[in-house]
């Protein structure tokens, strides 16, 4: 191993470790010959996209892999102790005692029918040896170091009574009671809105240091990567492409992969590109191994020694990389340029003079529904959307970001008439359609269309995809004849840049990204003006994401087409958007020209919002400074007066929960819903 | 997932082939099951041939032996032979059986997935009708039934008796079928199919039913082991199959206890026969949820 | 709270009526009525006069709507008519046969639950053993074997080896319990047997899910030790559906109980529903009808409440 990376005690070493699952089509190798090590106190990220073997490894330490798992290496030793000869009983000992370990989602982390009170204090009365009164009081001491306020009443609660993030904090209370050396967070904040996923990492990253605990994060986000961690593991095809400190990592980038993955992610900072340098491919399948580089399929700079043995070495700038050409990357010969990259930067699309009229307009449009929690609660309205007032013109795209509760999807629903308003109008090329019914409404539908977010389960198992995208057009009269069906939809496989042979098989024999393909080849079936995409790319690997980017701009440009592009994301929506709706509680906070908004945002809410995401120029030490969000969203079911966002607005005034503030243009081609600028 | 070209199913013949081998070695019990039924669709189909004697001949002088070679399963209080008896009575009970779980799931599996699909109002109108329907106990209302309609012969068949058999199974797959729709009415690929203006009746038959088969298959053979049960039952109560139909449920009804302490062949086989039945199909049922548990793919 | 199970309860009484009507309907399908049954079934002959005298006498000349609000009038105020059969007010039949009956159920429903919790356990955690695949079997026939040709079974089994059956009237609970226990332990072991095997099939698939489950996962990596992990963590769970099923296999109970009845010689109200369908008395049927319904709507009633008390997701919030 090289001596860069090593240290004289490190907490956790790893050498050489191998896991694979049985299964009937034979063993298959979910991590190959995977070495490192984790440092006391140290924050160490292990990033990797689906198949990478990143949470595989860490539940292959914890020995919580399930029992057709086989593991093999050369060393596993945590704090001196083989973990590879252990018994099951000192296993789980070490378990919860010396190692904790958080999963991704905190909503089924938690056991339903037990109080937080007694799976905190489990652990410790198991471990620690505590009595029911002190496991009781340090648990009250753990739930208030997390930041839960009013923790004796909080113990005898249950899981379904915490939100997400606060769950989440009880995960890490749980998984810090015993004082562990060592915390292993497997995606602990994906599933989390941004505003909270910022409290959490930062409450993570806080405690780790003041605890002395040394946290492993496993994501796959490198914008986290660059703000928290201290060191980077970079891993892909099962095993380790790169590793080194983060600085150094995702500003001199040793490995093609690396430097592929910091080009295709779009940034909220830097100059923006007409397209993204996407790595093109997918992810390989952990049954079907490539010979020597897992990567050099995808790599456009694979040399014949790619597909050999590529030994980790240490590089010039202190990281360790397996890549052969991490020499001349170090050199300054080669950088990652992929096959197609349009370098051409791109500027608002300036309004054609053709264009006159809106394509869409909504007055006052209000969406409320009637829940009702279980058989014995009252129902309850929840108002969605309220008083949203927009206009869409043609060739325009709407960026709309909001966290959960927001209305965002909402919203697009209503705009495709997928849900009746309750109050307002929708306008679309002038007609009124929010009460359409019937014929009128399939007629309307021929020009609207949806991409919705899970490509797994947006096209129908069952029907092959040459029917799946020929249907629409066949139930709508738009083609006299089977051939003619077929050709067009080969034109259409075309398009979205699927081969097509694709067109007879089924939707389980494809990739996410290719799915995803179909989906949008599906949507433009009827040659739509309006497509809203419903968090489009949100569920695809990173580098796919902007291969989908990349195809949804493409496709704007030829068949000038307008979207409405619902997106968590940030920095995704600023690659692909004109103009920018922030979303909270149901109402617009802030509608803005897409360059003025990220150059300044001016709703309290928004310029929280963007603080919050982290970006991977947060490595360079030019860190944004965070503004704090406190608390949680208030629930749609009992919003706040006045304005929404006054409970956690740091500039909230008295008058703020007096009125709800209404949308008015403070600078050109800026909104703002906000007191502060009446 | 896999991304890379995967070959297209060779042909449909041997994909079935190669699908129903795997499922004889991973579900050797419903492997077993299978073997058992396809017995007894042979005895049903092949009954004059299998069966030495008239199922429908009494004979006087040979009531109550005990088996032996002349009658393998003995004979009954009125000296027919009760194999044949047995062999024949699979007909009636595979027939009215399978037919009427085979209507149940058709017309509740179409009202669950209807109520599922349109959801709301109008979900919530039928539900209740359907808690309602749910009210009485299962065999009180076929008994009910058969009360009230009586006997109708058409073609050999009582078709009172398959209504009575059937209509009281008609609520309760209508349940078990929309909470299997439920799900399905969530996924996104409906909600696309709403969106490119696709009918109702288009997008229940074509988009959620061919994904309901799974379950819908699972269904039938979980209730066709409970219709055969409750056509026993009703046969053995008298209000069933009549004699001298052979029926398995009839041969057990009045036999007296003095009768089959002394002579039980007279009801072990019968019962044997309707219990092994019984179990074949719900092992079927098992097996067949096993293998389609989507869980247990890939 | 109060104003839910106000609602509820409202629910359930509009239910009921819905289901009276529903039965009061159906049985007027039939052509002819239960006095000509009685009186001109089996060639019988009586005077026209003397069969409109019976029919005014129980009622059956009036016109239809006015039988049907005397019927659910008469609901109300738990008086359900005079059987033609026997002559005798329903509710008196009913009375008389109900404490049997009754006791029978209770006996069943805790023998069902009894055995089907060591047996779903058992079950799932050796998965893929012959001890799972026996049991699985075992309670896979306890579903397919009729509870009718149990009864049989049951009763050769015991003269064979006892030379004694039980008869129930023959002792009472306060003079011999334990007589009366064993008594009334056979038949009940006959209607219990079902809802036992479905109990712990239904157990082990719940039990298999709930391990399944992220919770648990997190059990073990807080490193409690696997038993703890089962009784602790997982069974709270798993048990919540098991107890919807009961409200639901309860109906099986009841048909469980019209058969053993028949068998065992039970004098019930099983055994009474028998009677009154071969005898086409309308009313007792609507009658037993009713009773049966509203046992089995007040039992998945109160299964909605035990639920509402053991999930903590329902009972708080």
């Amino acid at each position: 191993m090289s001596p860069s990376d090593s240290s004289p005690h490190p907490l956790l070493k790893v050498r050489d470790l191998s896991v694979s699952f049985a299964s009937e089509t034979g063993d298959v190798r979910a991590v190959r010959g995977l070495s490192y090590e984790v440092r006391p106190s140290e924050i160490l990220a292990i990033v990797g996209e689906s198949g990478s073997g990143k949470s595989v490894s860490s539940l292959a330490v914890m020995g919580l892999l399930p029992g057709n798992a086989k593991i093999n290496a050369r060393e596993l030793v945590f704090k001196g102790q083989d973990l590879l000869s252990i018994t099951p009983a000192a296993m789980r000992a070490l378990r919860g005692r010396e190692i904790g370990m958080i999963f991704q989602d905190p909503v089924t982390a938690l056991n339903p029918v037990l109080t937080i009170g007694e799976q905190i204090t489990e652990p410790l009365k198991l471990h620690m040896g505590m009595s029911e009164s002190q496991a009781r009081a340090r648990a009250q001491e753990l739930l208030t170091l997390v930041g839960i306020s009013d923790a004796p009443s909080r113990l005898d609660q249950y899981p379904h009574q915490f939100s997400g993030g606060m769950r989440q904090r009880v995960m890490i209370a749980i998984g810090l009671s015993c004082n562990p050396r060592l915390l292993i967070a497997d995606e602990p904040t994906t599933a989390l809105d941004v505003t909270i996923q910022a409290q959490i990492l930062e409450l993570m990253q806080d405690l780790c240091r003041r605890l002395g605990v040394a946290l492993v994060i496993i994501t796959h986000n490198l914008g986290v990567v660059a703000r928290y961690a201290d060191r980077v593991l970079v891993m892909y095809g099962g095993r380790m492409l790169e590793c080194g400190t983060t600085a150094t990592v995702l500003q001199q980038p040793r490995h093609l992969y690396t430097a592929g993955l910091l080009s295709s992610v779009p940034s909220l900072d830097s100059p923006l590109v007409g397209r993204l340098a996407a790595i093109e491919g997918s992810p390989p399948d952990p049954r079907r191994w490539p010979e020597g580089c897992a990567f050099a399929p995808r790599c456009p700079h694979a040399q014949s020694a790619c597909r050999g043995e590529t030994p980790v070495q240490t590089t010039d700038v202190g990281s360790v990389s397996a890549c052969v050409r991490a020499p001349e990357m170090a050199a300054g010969t080669l950088s990652w340029t992929p096959l197609h990259s349009g370098r051409h930067t791109v500027a608002a699309p300036a309004r054609r003079a053709a264009d006159k009229g809106s394509l869409v307009e909504l007055r006052d449009l209000e969406k409320t529904f009637s829940v009702r929690r279980g058989l014995w609660s009252k129902t309850a309205e929840v108002k969605a959307v309220g008083g949203v007032h927009l206009s869409i013109a043609r060739g325009e795209t709407i960026g709309v970001v909001g966290e959960s509760g927001c209305g965002k999807s909402t919203l697009g629903r209503l705009l495709l008439r997928l849900e009746e308003p309750s109050a307002g109008t929708i306008l679309f090329r002038g007609q009124d359609i929010t009460h359409l019914r019937d014929h009128q409404l399939r007629d309307f539908r021929r020009q609207a269309q949806v991409v919705f977010q899970d490509p797994f389960s947006s096209l129908n198992p069952r029907q092959r995809i040459s029917d799946i995208i020929s249907e629409p057009m066949r139930v709508h009269g738009l083609v006299k004849s089977r051939a003619e069906a077929r050709e067009q939809t080969l034109q259409l496989l075309n398009l979205v840049g699927l081969r097509e042979d694709h067109a007879d098989r089924f939707a389980h024999q494809l990739s996410g990204g290719q799915r995803q393909r179909i989906a949008i080849a599906r949507a433009l079936a009827m040659r739509p003006d309006f497509i809203v995409c419903d968090e489009a790319v949100s569920a695809l690997d990173v580098s796919i994401q902007a291969q989908v980017v990349n195809l949804l701009s493409d496709l704007q440009q030829q068949l000038h087409l307008s979207y409405f592009f619902i997106g968590h994301d940030l920095a995704v929506v600023r690659q692909i958007a004109t103009r920018v709706v922030v979303m909270y509680l149901g109402r617009i906070v802030e509608v803005a020209e897409r360059d003025a908004f990220y150059r300044q945002p001016l709703h309290p809410y928004a310029q929280a919002l963007m603080s919050a995401i982290p970006s991977v120029s947060d490595a360079a030490g030019t860190r944004r400074t965070l503004i704090p969000i406190r608390g949680e969203p208030p629930s749609p079911m009992a919003p706040p007066s006045g304005c929404a966002f006054r409970t956690r607005c740091p500039h909230a005034m008295p008058e703020c929960a007096q009125q709800v503030p209404a949308l008015r243009e403070v600078a050109p081609g800026q909104q703002v819903a906000c007191l502060k600028f009446a | 997932m896999s991304h890379s070209a995967l070959p297209v199913a060779t042909t449909h013949r041997t994909a079935w082939l190669r699908r129903f081998s795997r499922f004889c070695r991973k579900q050797p019990l419903g492997a077993v099951a299978l073997l058992l039924l396809a017995l007894m669709l042979a005895a049903a189909v092949f009954g004059p041939q299998l069966a030495p004697h008239d199922p429908l001949a009494t004979r006087f002088d040979a009531v109550l032996q005990s088996p032996g070679a002349q009658h393998w399963m003995g004979t009954d209080s009125y000296g027919r032979d009760v194999f044949s008896r047995i062999v024949y009575g699979t007909r009636s009970a595979l027939l009215l059986g399978i037919s009427t779980a085979l209507m149940g799931a058709c017309i509740g599996g179409g009202i669950g997935a209807t109520s599922a699909y349109f959801g709301g109002r109008v979900d919530a109108a039928i539900q209740r009708i359907n808690d309602i329907l749910l009210s009485i106990p299962l065999i009180v209302a076929a008994l009910v039934v058969v009360a009230v309609l009586g006997r109708r012969e058409m073609a050999g068949v009582d078709v009172n008796l398959m209504a009575a058999i059937t209509l009281p199974y008609i609520p309760v797959m209508a349940r078990v079928m929309r909470s299997a729709a439920m799900p399905i009415r969530q996924l996104p690929y409906i909600e696309a199919a709403r969106a490119l203006g696709f009918s109702h009746w288009r997008i229940i038959t074509r988009h959620m039913l061919p994904n309901l088969i799974s379950p819908w298959l699972v269904m039938v053979s979980a209730f066709t082991a409970q219709t055969i049960l409750l056509e026993a039952s009703l046969s053995f109560l008298g209000v069933g199959v009549h004699e001298p139909t052979p029926a398995w449920g009839l041969m057990l009804s009045s036999v007296s206890v003095d009768v089959f302490t002394n002579a039980p062949w007279v009801i072990l086989f019968p019962g044997l026969a309707i219990s092994v039945t019984v179990f074949s199909f719900s092992l079927l049922g098992d097996a067949l949820r096993d293998a389609l548990d989507p869980r247990n793919h890939l | 709270m109060i104003t839910l199970l106000v609602k509820r309860s409202l629910q359930f009484v509009f239910t009921l009526w819905a289901v009276a009507t529903l039965i009061f309907f159906m049985l007027r399908v039939l052509p002819g009525d239960p006095i000509e049954f009685k009186y001109l079934s089996e060639g019988g002959s009586v005077a026209a006069e003397q069969l409109q005298a019976q029919k005014a006498r129980f009622g059956y000349d009036r016109p239809v709507h006015e039988q049907y609000i005397r019927w659910v009038g008469g609901l109300t105020r738990m008086d359900l008519g005079i059987s033609v059969w026997s002559e005798n007010p329903i509710t008196e039949e009913i009375r008389s046969r109900f404490g049997i009956t009754f006791q029978l159920a209770v006996v069943a429903l805790f023998i069902g639950l009894l055995l089907a919790i060591p047996l779903g356990v058992a079950s799932a955690l050796t998965r893929g053993t012959w001890l799972d695949q026996l049991i699985r079997v075992s309670t896979v026939s306890g579903q397919s074997i009729p509870s009718f040709w149990m009864a049989m079974l049951v009763i050769l089994a015991l003269l064979s080896t006892t030379g004694w059956i039980p008869s129930i009237q023959e002792a009472r609970f306060t003079e011999q319990p334990m007589e009366y226990l064993a008594q009334l332990f056979f038949p009940a072991l006959v209607v219990g047997w079902r809802l036992s095997a479905v109990n712990a099939r239904l157990l082990r698939s719940s039990l298999l899910d709930v391990l399944g489950q992220d919770y648990v996962r997190t059990a073990h990596a807080k490193g409690v030790p696997g038993s703890r992990v089962i009784w602790r963590h997982a069974l709270g769970n798993a048990l919540l559906p098991t107890v919807t099923v009961v409200g639901i296999e309860f109906a099986g109970l009841l048909g469980g109980l019209v058969v053993t009845e028949q068998v065992f010689n039970i004098n019930g109200i099983g055994r009474l529903l028998i009677q009154a369908i071969s005898y086409n008395d309308l009313a007792l049927i609507q009658g037993l009808v009713m009773l049966f319904s509203l046992i089995f709507v007040t039992v998945n009633f109160a299964v909605d409440i035990v639920y509402a008390l053991l999930d903590p997701r329902v009972r708080v919030h």
